[in-house]
């Protein structure tokens, strides 16, 4: 039913990705004509959510200016947030509602679109019951709309579907601090980390994909703290560790259980911690008996000796922080590695004090307030169990609905797309998620498209998923709406409103508010402003371990951000939790919890004998919908490239800028390689922004970690050869982009327009 | 800015180009950077290292220009070239020691790092500076440099017979550098048994 309306080239001539280099009206207008505002506000990009003001324009954001009063970062930005100002005016902008025809799309009234997408919503209810719908969710979105869209998936729609694309980032951290601590967040603020004796980064390339981090580890080392790394690969931060532990891609979990054996060998628990605030401990030290220094090194590739260096770091310092991201959460063991984490800080005392904790560092910009109050399949807001009966009432007091009225919990993204896959789910309405770029097995993700009886989508860009969609409703830019987001710290800060969606786009809130309407529960979504919505949230969440009842859109501006939890208006927030040894659970004590050793989901062999690895890099922000249209961003890092140690290169006869085939249980993409001696020799790496022959996602598996649902695209296994010559997709690149070619020597950077093979 | 001096750290260096696309905002370059960020060596290292103009108490891109098209200001801020006197020789690109000046051939315009004279003129810091994610490019006051790097101030560079003292500094090591990555191999870093090695 949902196929592609045109052909790729036709689609990229007419909605992009094109390239946008200047600002509106170019530069000389830019340097002739007054600022009429500065707005400060945040970054619509990553978790760090870095202060930033934004200058406006005849309603059109047309540049930026730091705003160094902003505690996190201090004006300091990536480059992503320097050049975030373009999309506003950019030229891919959806400026209508489209609708599918025959031919390609046509622009429609919102009338029209809403009456079709409610109609073909409330058909294919009746026909095939509540949950045949599925809501997708983004955790780039506002808790206002995050909560917004929960509440329509269960009150306007009734289904339990609806999950977001956070189930790609944060839900094994998640899951995990809930077990051991009792609630999802990280437990202490960033200015925690200078002042930590040794910082420990497992599986976060810092320096890419949260690059204000970086100047908070160097302080640390400034201080002089040491720095330990662990990774497959040399990533930037590592330029100045004092340890480098490189770990072989899915083996942290038997790092981490090598570095507590070495801890508790040498005595180095902090016994007085354990016996008062945790259980669980006899439990978990039988569990990592096993794993002595030499075994880990054998299953992680790293030394043994190296092994019991971190471990006496980290045990004999008084305060020391453990840092993680997705490098050990994108596994089919991500909630088992984190649990290590959990149970590292917990046995050497490390939690609940300044420099001492360990702290997961969230991707996606809203992705910790995003999960906590209601997109997420078994929550409801304030971070609320949905099988909990006092929750469901409590919640739907507020909502004004019977207890019983609230779905239980529904699927998470993965299974949604297999269950539309297996035709159970029939329509999805999508909004600020791009999963044919994001979701692991990228041909199984279209096949399941082209399966839906109806698809909608919500978005400012047609991203390469909403090219499938019957309907695409012209939504708004973060910086188009007010709202609150909460950073990585769980900090709850304000979004401002710098200018209206431009043309006939709209809010995005309004559209699902007209869209319930339509579907008959006006009366459940009265908002007439981002205000309302958020002073319902704080109800909602009262009382919810995300308690945002004592925020207040003032207090955030006054006090530069509120930390969660803030129950009452006289309340300051919590910036670190768990002071005092006291955690969340009923009993007030942490949880050490066992972990046990398995295998990846998608496990080398003689026939695939390779590791492959995916991530990110500094000037591409996740599926790229928005950064793969900023000229600059795609200059710096323009396609993918295959990064292989020259050991193995050698093996397959290639040399820096080659063509490569890259072959896993899946699919093949051919990539330009990289060849470089800061990767294991074992292991190749490609980042994964990129759609269509470009995508890593088509390498990847769809094997998820049993508890968080996340899919495991840290570890797969692939072969390699050398290809003839270039591939389909270097017809696809946008206008303007000249095709790759061989790397200039030394530099790492691509030379547009050179030869090699091209 | 009265009272802030500004230091390069390249070890602090993550190679993000925050520094390079905010410079290119300027409206005076439109869309051109006036700063450069390179790998060392990429194939054997992570290392970059960004370069801006130091500033030069003798300037040699304005010694060896016949045109007497580069001034320096009283602040020590060596300027771009003047426009009307500028004629696009190339000689200050050739000379410099730190290899800064670049030519802009459509301009015919020797252009280069003013250390962002029309930000630092009105009490703001350099736009490299403040965006630097790393703080490798920090402008700050003296005081606060010694009170909070390890590493220590300096600014004086032997190129061949050549001394040059400059008004930007660069950050020398305060030791032995914890783990040297101007030439790495994960390689060297990792646990491989007998049998498995190749």
């Amino acid at each position: 039913m949902a196929e592609r309306p045109l052909p790729a080239a036709d689609l990229l001539r007419l909605y992009g990705p094109h390239l946008s280099y200047t600002p509106p009206g170019g530069w000389d207008e830019q340097r002739q004509l007054p600022v009429e505002r500065l707005v400060k506000t945040h970054c619509c990009f990553c978790g760090q959510q870095c202060g930033i003001q934004l200058k406006v324009r005849d309603n059109q954001v047309v540049g930026f200016e730091p705003w160094e009063e902003f505690p996190f970062n201090q004006g300091m930005l990536c480059p992503k947030g320097v050049k975030r100002y373009l999309q506003s005016t950019h030229p891919d902008r959806l400026l209508d509602p489209l609708l599918r025809t025959a031919g390609g799309f046509r622009t429609a009234t919102w009338d029209e679109a809403l009456d079709f997408t409610a109609r073909r919503l409330t058909e294919i209810q009746e026909k095939h019951g509540k949950d045949a719908v599925a809501i997708y969710g983004g955790a780039s979105l506002t808790t206002e709309k995050s909560y917004l869209i929960g509440k329509f998936a269960r009150v306007a729609l009734g289904t339990r579907h609806v999950d977001y694309n956070g189930r790609l980032c944060m839900v094994s951290a998640g899951t995990a601090y809930k077990l051991a601590f009792g609630v999802d967040r990280s437990p202490n603020p960033w200015s925690d980390i200078p002042r930590a004796e040794v910082a420990f980064v497992i599986g976060a390339n810092v320096a890419e994909c949260a690059p204000i981090t970086t100047q908070y580890l160097w302080r640390c080392r400034d201080n002089g703290g040491r720095l330990i790394v662990a990774d497959p690969r040399m990533t930037p931060i590592t330029r100045n560790a004092d340890l480098y532990l490189p770990l072989r891609p899915g083996t942290d979990l038997a790092l981490l259980m090598g570095m507590l054996h070495v801890i508790l060998r040498d005595g180095l628990e902090d016994e007085a911690f354990i016996a008062e605030h945790t259980v669980g401990f006899e439990d978990v030290a039988r569990s990592v008996q096993a794993y002595d220094p030499a075994t880990a090194a054998r299953v992680t590739g790293v030394p043994p000796e190296a092994i019991e260096k971190a471990a006496r770091w980290i045990g004999e310092a008084g305060r020391a922080i453990l840092l993680h991201a997705r490098g050990l959460e994108h596994q089919s063991k991500g909630v088992e590695n984190c649990l290590a984490i959990t149970n590292l800080a917990l046995a050497t005392g490390n939690l609940g004090r300044e420099g001492a904790g360990c702290m997961m560092i969230t991707g996606q910009g809203n992705g910790q307030g995003g999960r906590e109050h209601g997109q997420k399949c078994d929550q409801l807001p304030g971070q609320r169990s949905i099988a909990d009966p006092a929750a469901r009432e409590h919640v739907a007091r507020v909502w004004g609905i019977a207890p019983e009225e609230i779905p239980q919990a529904g699927l998470t993204a993965v299974e949604i797309m297999e269950a539309i896959h297996r035709g159970e789910i029939k329509a999805l309405l999508s909004i600020c998620f791009n999963p044919l770029v994001s979701l692991p097995d990228a041909n199984y993700t279209r096949e399941a498209l082209e399966k839906l009886e109806f698809f909608g989508v919500v978005d400012f860009f047609l991203s390469e998923t909403a090219q499938f969609a019957n309907v695409v409703l012209a939504g708004s830019l973060q910086e188009e709406e007010e709202g609150v987001v909460a950073s990585a710290e769980g900090r709850v800060i304000h979004i401002q409103k710098a200018v209206d969606p431009p043309g006939n786009a709209w809010p995005d809130s309004k559209v699902y508010i007209e869209l319930a309407r339509r579907l008959g529960k006006e009366r459940f979504f009265p908002y007439r402003s981002s205000r309302e919505i958020f002073d319902e949230l704080r109800q909602a969440s009262k009382g919810g371990h995300a308690d945002y009842g004592g925020i207040t859109y003032e207090k955030i501006d006054r006090q530069m951000g509120v930390f969660w939890p803030c129950p009452t208006e006289d309340h300051p927030g919590t910036p670190r939790l768990f002071e005092g040894g006291r955690f969340f659970h009923p009993d007030g004590k942490a949880r050490f919890v066992v972990t046990e050793w398995r295998e990846s989901g998608d496990p080398v062999d003689a026939e695939f004998p390779i590791l492959l690895t995916t991530g990110r890099v500094v000037s591409q922000y996740l599926s790229g919908t928005q950064t793969r249209r900023i000229g600059a961003l795609v200059d710096q890092f323009p396609w993918p490239r295959l990064e292989i140690h020259p050991r193995l290169a050698a093996q397959h006869g290639l040399t820096d800028g080659d063509w490569v085939t890259i072959r896993t249980r899946r699919d093949e993409i051919t990539l330009p390689a990289m060849v470089v001696r800061t990767i294991r020799p074992d292991t190749v790496f490609i980042a994964y922004h990129w759609p269509g022959g470009r995508s890593a996602n088509r390498l990847t598996h769809r094997t998820l970690d049993p508890r968080s649902k996340i899919p495991e695209f840290k570890v797969s296994a692939c072969r390699l050869t050398r290809a003839a010559g270039p591939p389909e997709w270097v017809k696809e690149l946008p206008p303007g982009l000249a095709l790759p070619g061989k790397d200039r020597p030394g530099k790492g950077l691509p030379i547009i327009g050179g030869g090699g093979g091209a | 800015m009265f009272g802030y001096e500004f230091y390069i750290d390249p070890e602090r260096c993550i190679g993000c180009q925050a520094c390079v696309n905010a410079c290119a905002e300027c409206d005076t370059h439109k869309g051109v950077p006036m700063i450069t960020v390179d790998f060392l060596d990429r194939p054997s290292s992570i290392a970059t290292v960004p370069a801006i103009c130091m500033h030069c108490d003798d300037p040699t891109c304005a010694e060896v220009c016949p045109a007497d098209a580069i001034k320096k200001g009283e602040d020590g801020v060596v300027q771009s070239a003047l426009k009307p006197r500028c004629i696009a020789c190339n000689n200050c690109v050739l000379a410099c020691p730190f290899g800064i000046p670049k030519m802009m051939a459509k301009l015919e315009l020797m252009m280069k790092c003013d250390m962002c004279y029309d930000r630092t003129s009105v009490g703001k810091r350099p736009m490299c500076a403040t965006v630097c994610p790393s703080q490798a490019l920090a402008y700050v006051p003296p005081e606060q440099i010694a009170r909070e790097r390890r590493e220590k101030p300096g600014n004086v560079f032997q190129f061949g017979h050549q001394m040059v003292t400059t008004k930007v500094y660069m950050m020398l090591p305060a030791g032995e550098p914890a783990l040297t990555v101007d030439a790495v191999d994960v390689a060297d870093f990792m646990w491989e048994p007998e049998e498995a090695a190749p």
